[in-house]
């Protein structure tokens, strides 16, 4: 390509734009997206369909243990398996910035390449649009998944059932605080990476060792906000032993330094589920057994009493109550 | 983590509540630290303790007593077309009268949270057509900070860095606290942070002078309950002033802190939001430095509104309860506060209205 | 105010700047205002300063009055 960046000719929708999908889009993407029809025509099988929209705008667009790109595609294919969905098919619109150099498009183009392949999905459609320099911080990514569930499951964000166990597969506040560190943002170093991966073969592996009534994805909002959401979604009220929750030391660390709590930063990586108590030995060990689950535990369960009052037990047998958190969470000195 | 760990000790902990509640220890004690109060509510501690031990926050957090009218002054520098105003965190929800830094922020004011002031100074040698104004506030674990940063930007001669100074000081607000007619509190949880830079001796007026026990002391569980246990044995054996926090806190406290402290800035009389002017308390820019004041600088403020029925100052010094302020849970709560017992996350208000009926269903 | 945290120094660098570990992360700060810091010292750290140098003697013997305590809990 003649340039080394996008300019505004390459959403114009002419031959800049039909370079930009030849030349760089379509051979990163492949498979039916050289067709270039105005729409993908997909055969679907059998099963109730899920289908989920999500938006990209993650600074800076690259960070330890992902990109935007990443982040894009298991985003989308974790919404579609925390209802039970076996994902099949993503669309991408980009939103590009005037000046954004080829060589970051080239390798986000790569990232979700790769992701897709692991995560078992097709990007099938999308679309490009270019912005005035100044707007979009480099690039915004918007998604649409499309998933199967298949006949005899039924995985809900209000499934939980008294006595359920609640358990968490691994390590929490990752993701946040990985991103904060390379945003620059307050100067601290650690060997820390974002968790970011896809969910739906961690997934698979518990719906076929046993019964699982509910899954959420603690995004943002962290864990306190998955837990506060499965809570009251249920009915249920949450009892959590938070001596369980399994969080790095170099986490701990930086959110001590920062005052920030690991239960309310986010994770990419990660699932909140409730199965119910005959399966959870099970599920568990299925968990355990997929390198994204290795680090699975219990951390509380569903019991009856007030819809999403989520109480924490401490290390003393007292317990306080996880408030719901508003908004970014950011550091403080008192 | 080294230092934190080895002090969070349930083990310990539970055994001191053991001696707590054998000791039969029973009393009224203020916390004036707002790290204190969040590691009592984390630690689910007044429940455990009580009815026999009842704990109650003071004035402590020096963000939530920020009052009004300097939020404002901080929303209109702030909102002054080459400033960048730099702030911890913990303020920008704070709300003034017409707004808070968070709002004002998304209305086109150009806000920035930082860590520490230092990148405040970063910002200041990096944007040279801008001019960053840091937001001072904090006791004097922070103002230290803020006053080692002063002298930096003159080392370096920088022109665009200033700073806007809250802080305030400690012991004139337990003084004024102290010496209220109807102050029912049988002991003080002193500060451990702000203790380390202005030595345990500081407080010595308060068992001398006003017959209060009080102990400096850390911020982990075991830290408190050993306080609360040494309080409480005070009944016995007289007011005294003891050092829990011993491996962070001498009696002379950190002179080359204190007096990079002095150099920049010198004492001035300061509204506590919800409480009232406690003499003395706040900190200002000395004269040499006020060509870095932003607190100079002519400012267009809202005429400030009137606050009568909050009633964070009875709150504050113990006398009522959370339920019995007539705006608690309506007109006041966490996501619209009025006093800064609701403001801060773990304040009084704040933590009552977690707990009760008001926070059903919404949760 | 009161959020300081106990890092040790890995690194001295010139103009009072130094590097912290705190449980593996590490970050630069501030020495100016403390004195006789050295590599290996144990500093509280406060919005990006070391606001003093911890009394490492003091906290063992905390250390050891927790470790005792917890003996105790021990007994029924």
């Amino acid at each position: 390509m003649a340039d080394g960046f996008v300019t505004i000719a390459h959403g114009g929708g002419g031959t800049r734009m039909q370079d930009l999908l030849r030349d760089m889009i379509f051979p990163a993407l492949g498979g039916s997206l050289t067709a270039a029809e105005d729409a993908a025509c997909l055969d679907i099988p059998a099963g109730r369909v899920a289908m989920t929209t999500d938006s990209f705008v993650v600074k800076p667009l690259f960070f330890s243990g992902g990109d935007i790109g990443k982040l894009a595609v298991c985003g989308t294919v974790n919404d579609l398996a925390m209802v039970g969905a076996k994902p099949l098919y993503l669309t991408l619109g980009f939103i590009l910035e005037e000046g954004l150099s080829f060589d970051v498009l080239e390798k986000v183009l790569a990232s979700i390449a790769t992701t897709a392949a692991s995560a078992g999905v097709r990007v099938v459609a999308g679309d490009t649009k270019v912005v005035e320099r100044g707007k979009a911080d480099g690039l915004y990514v918007n998604t649409a998944g499309l998933g199967v569930i298949p006949d005899g499951i039924e995985v809900t964000i209000a499934g939980a059932a008294p006595g359920d166990a609640l358990i968490i597969n691994g390590h929490i506040g990752d993701h946040g605080i990985a991103v904060l560190k390379d945003r620059g943002a307050f100067a601290f170093e650690a060997a820390l990476d974002s968790d970011c991966a896809p969910l739906n073969g961690l997934v698979a592996d518990m719906l076929d060792a046993g019964t699982v009534h509910s899954l959420r994805d603690p995004t943002r909002g962290g864990l306190a906000a998955a837990l506060k959401e499965m809570s009251d979604a249920s009915g249920l009220e949450f009892e959590v032993d938070e001596s369980t929750i399994p969080v790095r030391e170099e986490v701990s660390a930086i959110c001590e330094v920062l005052g920030l709590d690991p239960l309310y930063v986010a994770n990419e990586g990660k699932l909140l589920a409730a199965v119910p108590a005959p399966h959870e030995k099970r599920v568990l060990e299925a968990m355990r057994a997929n390198p994204l689950g290795s680090e699975s535990r219990v951390i509380g369960h569903a019991v009856e009493g007030r819809r999403g009052r989520v109480s924490l037990t401490g290390s003393l047998g007292s317990s306080r109550l996880l408030r719901m958190p508003s908004g970014e969470q950011l550091p403080r000195i008192c | 983590m080294r230092y934190l760990d080895e002090f969070r000790v349930p083990a310990a902990a539970r055994e001191l509540i053991r001696e707590i509640r054998e000791a039969g220890a029973a009393g009224t004690f203020m916390e004036v630290c707002g790290t204190h109060t969040m590691a009592i509510s984390k630690a689910g501690l007044r429940p455990l303790l009580a009815p026999e031990i009842d704990l109650i926050s003071g004035p402590g957090c020096p963000v939530c007593v920020t009052s009004d009218a300097d939020i404002d002054r901080a929303v209109a520098v702030a909102k002054i077309p080459d400033v960048v105003l730099a702030t911890f965190g913990d303020m920008m929800k704070v709300p003034g009268t017409e707004g808070s830094l968070a709002t004002e922020s998304a209305r086109g004011a150009d806000v920035k949270v930082v860590y520490s002031p230092l990148e405040a100074l970063d910002l200041a040698r990096s944007e040279p057509d801008r001019r960053v104004v840091f937001l001072g506030v904090g006791f004097e674990t922070t103002a230290p900070t803020v006053a080692a940063t002063v002298l930096q930007a003159r080392r370096e001669n920088l022109s665009n860095f200033f700073v806007l100074s809250f802080h305030k000081i400690v012991p004139p607000a337990l003084r004024a606290l102290v010496a209220l007619d109807d102050f029912r509190v049988d002991g003080f949880i002193l500060p451990g942070h702000v203790s380390t830079i202005i030595g345990s001796d500081a407080y010595s007026f308060l068992p001398d002078e006003f017959k209060m026990p009080c102990v400096v002391t850390g911020f982990e569980v075991t830290d408190i309950l050993q306080a609360i246990l040494r309080l409480s044995r005070m009944k016995e054996t007289g007011p005294a002033l003891e050092v829990e926090y011993s491996r962070a806190v001498r009696p002379e406290g950190n002179p080359k802190a204190l007096r990079v402290m002095d150099e920049v800035f010198e004492t001035c009389d300061a509204e506590w939001r919800g409480l009232f002017v406690i003499p003395g308390s706040g900190l200002s820019l000395r004269d040499e430095y006020r060509d870095m004041d932003a607190g100079a600088w002519d400012v267009q403020l809202p005429v400030p509104g009137e606050r009568k029925a909050c009633r964070c100052g009875d709150i504050l010094c113990g006398r009522i309860k959370p339920m019995d302020c007539p705006l608690f849970g309506t007109r006041c709560n966490p996501d619209s506060p009025v006093g800064p017992c609701m403001v801060s996350s773990e304040g009084t208000c704040a933590s009552y209205f977690l707990y009760s009926e008001y926070a059903e269903g919404e949760g | 105010m009161c959020l300081a945290i106990p890092a040790q120094i890995v690194e001295i660098e010139e103009f009072d700047v130094a590097t912290i570990d705190i449980g593996g992360a590490r970050k630069k700060i501030s020495l100016m205002l403390v004195d006789d810091a050295g590599v290996g010292d144990f500093v509280l750290v406060h919005a990006g300063f070391a606001i003093d140098k911890i009394d490492e003697h003091e906290a063992e013997e905390t250390m050891k009055l927790l470790r005792q305590l917890a003996e105790l809990d021990e007994i029924p």
